[in-house]
């Protein structure tokens, strides 16, 4: 071999001669060139960047247009929750560490405000100086959490951090009276079940922050900024060996890839986002409690980001959107119900084919309906007594229609029951006999929404969002701006 | 690389392999020289890709030694080797799916910074079809075509040895020619390469030495013409 650096290899040669090997003249002259593809295709040509300038300038007028606080609450609940699923986008999306203790770690950024900037220790730090330490402590905690995890993967992390979610919740809900190992006398560090309340606001030189309003501009500003130092990371070199890295770890270690230190710095990159935000919820809720920072929020942006795409930078922005603005809405109960109604129509639309079969079951359901009604209101009128779950002409006629127990109780509980054996049953069925049992599991379907469900909507809601996202979920797998998974086969 | 022509560029002196208690290369001794072309037969589960691996240091031997350019690398991890200047055309080659041709080989340099623009010259050269495909998910391009990816992603890291598993494994016999003339013509330009196979015919018509293992034992080894002449290896493998 000559002493040269590079071996020289041959140059380019001439392709005439060359036999092209494995072009394939169909997938060369379709790939990418149906309807869909070409669509994509000229977003993917916008730049990405362009589309997050878009975002941010229109969040900013939310404010401005609307005086209704409530609403800036809401946004800033999902600017929030945006930047959590940014975080967890690193962890999960990119380096494909499944971190089930994610959440955690914004319960120890927002803990670690707190106790810098309350009476909890007299300590009133500003904020400049409080955020940064609270990354900084978000991020190492996050790096001692991975560093005995690193070796582990897939299932066996997934386990580990869940346990680790579960001790800081635990550890937290108990730390009224802690001492070091033993060494130190008692002290108060959490609050226990009462939290750490009378938290500071932000404030830096002479100035604080008061309103939901100035908490909104602070969010949107800092997440734009997350969202620009993960775009560029996310271009970088280490970027690319993140998705190599989740794509396929041995490939990525046979190309000489650090793979324990690049999962480390994944880990503690998203966990050090998280903490960024609990900074923000512990200064606008002005308390922190440990239950905040329990598994329903951990699913709720797990739910974000999957439905988003995991992996993509806009699934984040607009997962969160969808998911929080749903559960806002959904809060009401008349808006979940009309939201029941129409997902159910809308799914039987979707999948039932042809016309007559879709006419068929919905025509039986009412019809059945009726009859059943009948029949009950001279057997056992307890059960038509109820009101319905909404008002207006909707409600007058389903209170004609379903059955509406006036004091909904066991036998709710047991109706919930056979409704879930119900769909087992339509699910085993084929054919005309699948559909025909459709027809009372519809409407048992309905009467256990009009007498259970709508009764707890705090249930409710969570039930329903995991039904849009199954839905969707079933129409784009990868998620809403997520890349369809490549399969070598 | 080293100035001193009698230290070959790879050996491995006397490796046993473990997978936990079960006994893989059983006192494996082999070598490459600078611009050989060597090839390492064996049949299924005889421990061709254990050897690659206790050649990157994927899995490490619980004795003898591997050694590059006369150094002991036994210990080190495999970023520090490939640094020396191996790199690896995995089996089943392993491209990563939903990224891009040009992202796969900018990969493949991962330790050199992900290539200069002279490292894309010469894998362009060798495969113009790349050029043309490079913005093209890797995972959907056809067999041929994710083998000329792997190649060339190995080849971004500027090698002096370059490891092949089984580069004819689920390819069509035409491509099978061609991309051992591939092989041919990279190791001409003066990389040195292990090629493990099983197809020991096309193999050997283009290699200038080989071994063949046999459930992690050495069983033959020889010049290319002469095994070709061997009447076991003929019986074994040629099936002629
Ligand atoms: N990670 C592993 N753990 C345990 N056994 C393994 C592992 N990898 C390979 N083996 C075993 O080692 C033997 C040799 O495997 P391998 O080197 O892959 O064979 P070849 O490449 O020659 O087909 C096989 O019996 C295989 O089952
Ligand atoms: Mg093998």
């Amino acid at each position: 071999m000559t002493e040269s650096e590079s071996p020289d290899l041959p140059a380019r040669p001439d392709e005439a001669q060359v036999p092209r090997i494995g072009v394939d003249e169909w997938v060369a002259t379709h790939a990418g060139r149906t309807q869909l593809g070409r669509l994509q295709q000229r977003l993917s040509g916008v730049p990405s960047l362009g589309f997050y300038f878009l975002f941010g300038a229109i969040a900013a007028f939310v404010p401005v247009m609307t005086g209704n606080a409530y609403v800036v609450r809401v946004g800033f609940d999902t600017l929030l929750y945006m930047l959590l699923a940014l975080g967890l986008n690193i962890t999960v999306g990119y380096a494909g560490l499944l971190d089930l203790g994610y959440i955690a770690f914004y319960g120890f950024g927002a803990y670690t405000y707190a106790m810098l900037a309350s009476p909890q220790f007299g300590i009133h730090w500003s904020t400049l100086a409080v955020i940064p330490v609270a990354v900084v402590a978000t991020a190492i905690l996050g790096f001692l959490v991975a560093l005995p995890s690193r070796r582990l993967v897939g299932d066996y992390l997934a386990i580990v951090t869940l346990f680790f979610g579960q001790l800081f919740v635990t550890v937290y809900q108990n730390g009224e009276s802690m001492s070091f190992l033993g060494f130190t006398r008692q002290v108060n560090a959490t609050g226990g079940p009462n939290g750490i309340p009378n938290i500071d606001p932000f404030h830096a030189f002479g100035a604080k922050v008061t309103t939901v309003r100035g908490y909104f501009y602070v969010a949107l500003i800092v997440f734009m900024l997350a969202l620009f130092a993960v775009y560029l990371v996310d271009r970088s070199r280490t970027g690319r060996a993140w998705k190599s890295l989740r794509e396929d770890p041995l490939a990525a270690e046979l190309m000489g890839m650090p793979v324990n230190r690049l999962k480390l710095v994944a880990f503690s990159f998203g966990a050090a986002i998280a903490g960024l935000a609990g900074t923000m919820f512990a200064a606008l809720n002005t308390a922190v409690f440990a239950a905040d920072f329990d598994v329903p929020t951990l699913i709720i942006v797990y739910a974000m980001l999957i439905l988003g795409g995991a992996g993509s930078l806009g699934g984040v922005i607009v997962g969160a959107l969808i998911v929080n603005v749903s559960l806002e809405v959904l809060r009401t109960p008349d808006h979940a119900t009309y939201v029941f109604y129409l997902l159910l129509l809308a799914t039987l639309v979707a999948k039932l084919r042809p016309w007559r079969v879709l006419a068929v079951v919905l025509g039986g359901t009412i019809g059945f309906g009726y009859v059943v009604h009948a029949i009950v209101s001279s057997a056992a009128p307890t059960w038509v007594h109820g009101s319905a779950s909404v008002g207006g002409w909707f409600g007058s006629w389903l209170e004609g229609w379903a059955l509406h127990n006036d004091t909904p109780g066991t036998v709710g509980k047991f109706l919930f029951v056979l409704l879930v054996l119900a769909i087992l049953g339509v699910m085993t069925l084929e054919g005309w006999w699948q559909k025909l049992a459709m027809i009372p599991t519809l409407y048992l379907a309905a009467v256990v929404w009009e007498n259970v469900l709508v009764v707890e909507p705090s249930v409710t809601r969570l039930i329903l969002v995991g039904v849009i996202l199954i839905v969707l979920m079933n129409a784009r797998p990868q998620g809403l701006l997520g890349t369809a998974r490549v399969e070598i086969v | 690389m080293s100035a001193n022509g009698d230290t070959p560029l790879l050996r491995l002196d006397g490796v046993d392999t473990f997978y936990g208690p079960i006994h893989i290369l059983q006192g494996l001794s082999l070598e490459v020289r600078a611009g050989e072309l060597v090839c390492l037969l064996g049949g299924n589960a005889s421990g061709k890709s254990t050897t690659l691996k206790t050649i990157l240091g994927i899995v490490t031997p619980r004795n003898g030694a591997v050694r590059l350019e006369g150094e002991d690398v036994t210990k080190r991890a495999t970023s520090y080797r490939i640094r020396k200047g191996l790199a690896i055309v995995p089996e089943n080659r392993r491209l990563f799916a939903p990224m891009t041709v040009l992202e796969n080989l900018q990969m493949g340099a991962f330790l050199h910074g992900g290539g200069t623009k002279e490292d894309f010259d010469r894998v362009y050269g060798l495969f113009p079809l790349l050029y043309e495909r490079r913005s093209q998910l890797a995972g959907t391009l056809s067999g041929g075509e994710q083998q000329m990816v792997a190649m060339g992603r190995a080849l971004m890291a500027k090698p002096k040895l370059l490891l092949m598993d089984e580069p004819s494994m689920g390819l069509a016999p035409i491509l099978v020619e061609r991309s051992f003339e591939i092989i041919k013509q990279v190791n001409d330009a003066g990389v040195a390469m292990l090629v493990v196979e099983q197809n020991a015919n096309v193999s050997l018509s283009i290699a200038d030495r080989g071994y063949v293992l046999s459930t992690g034992r050495l069983v033959l080894e020889g010049k290319a013409d002469e095994l070709r002449e061997n009447e076991d290896l003929r019986k074994a493998y040629l099936g002629r």
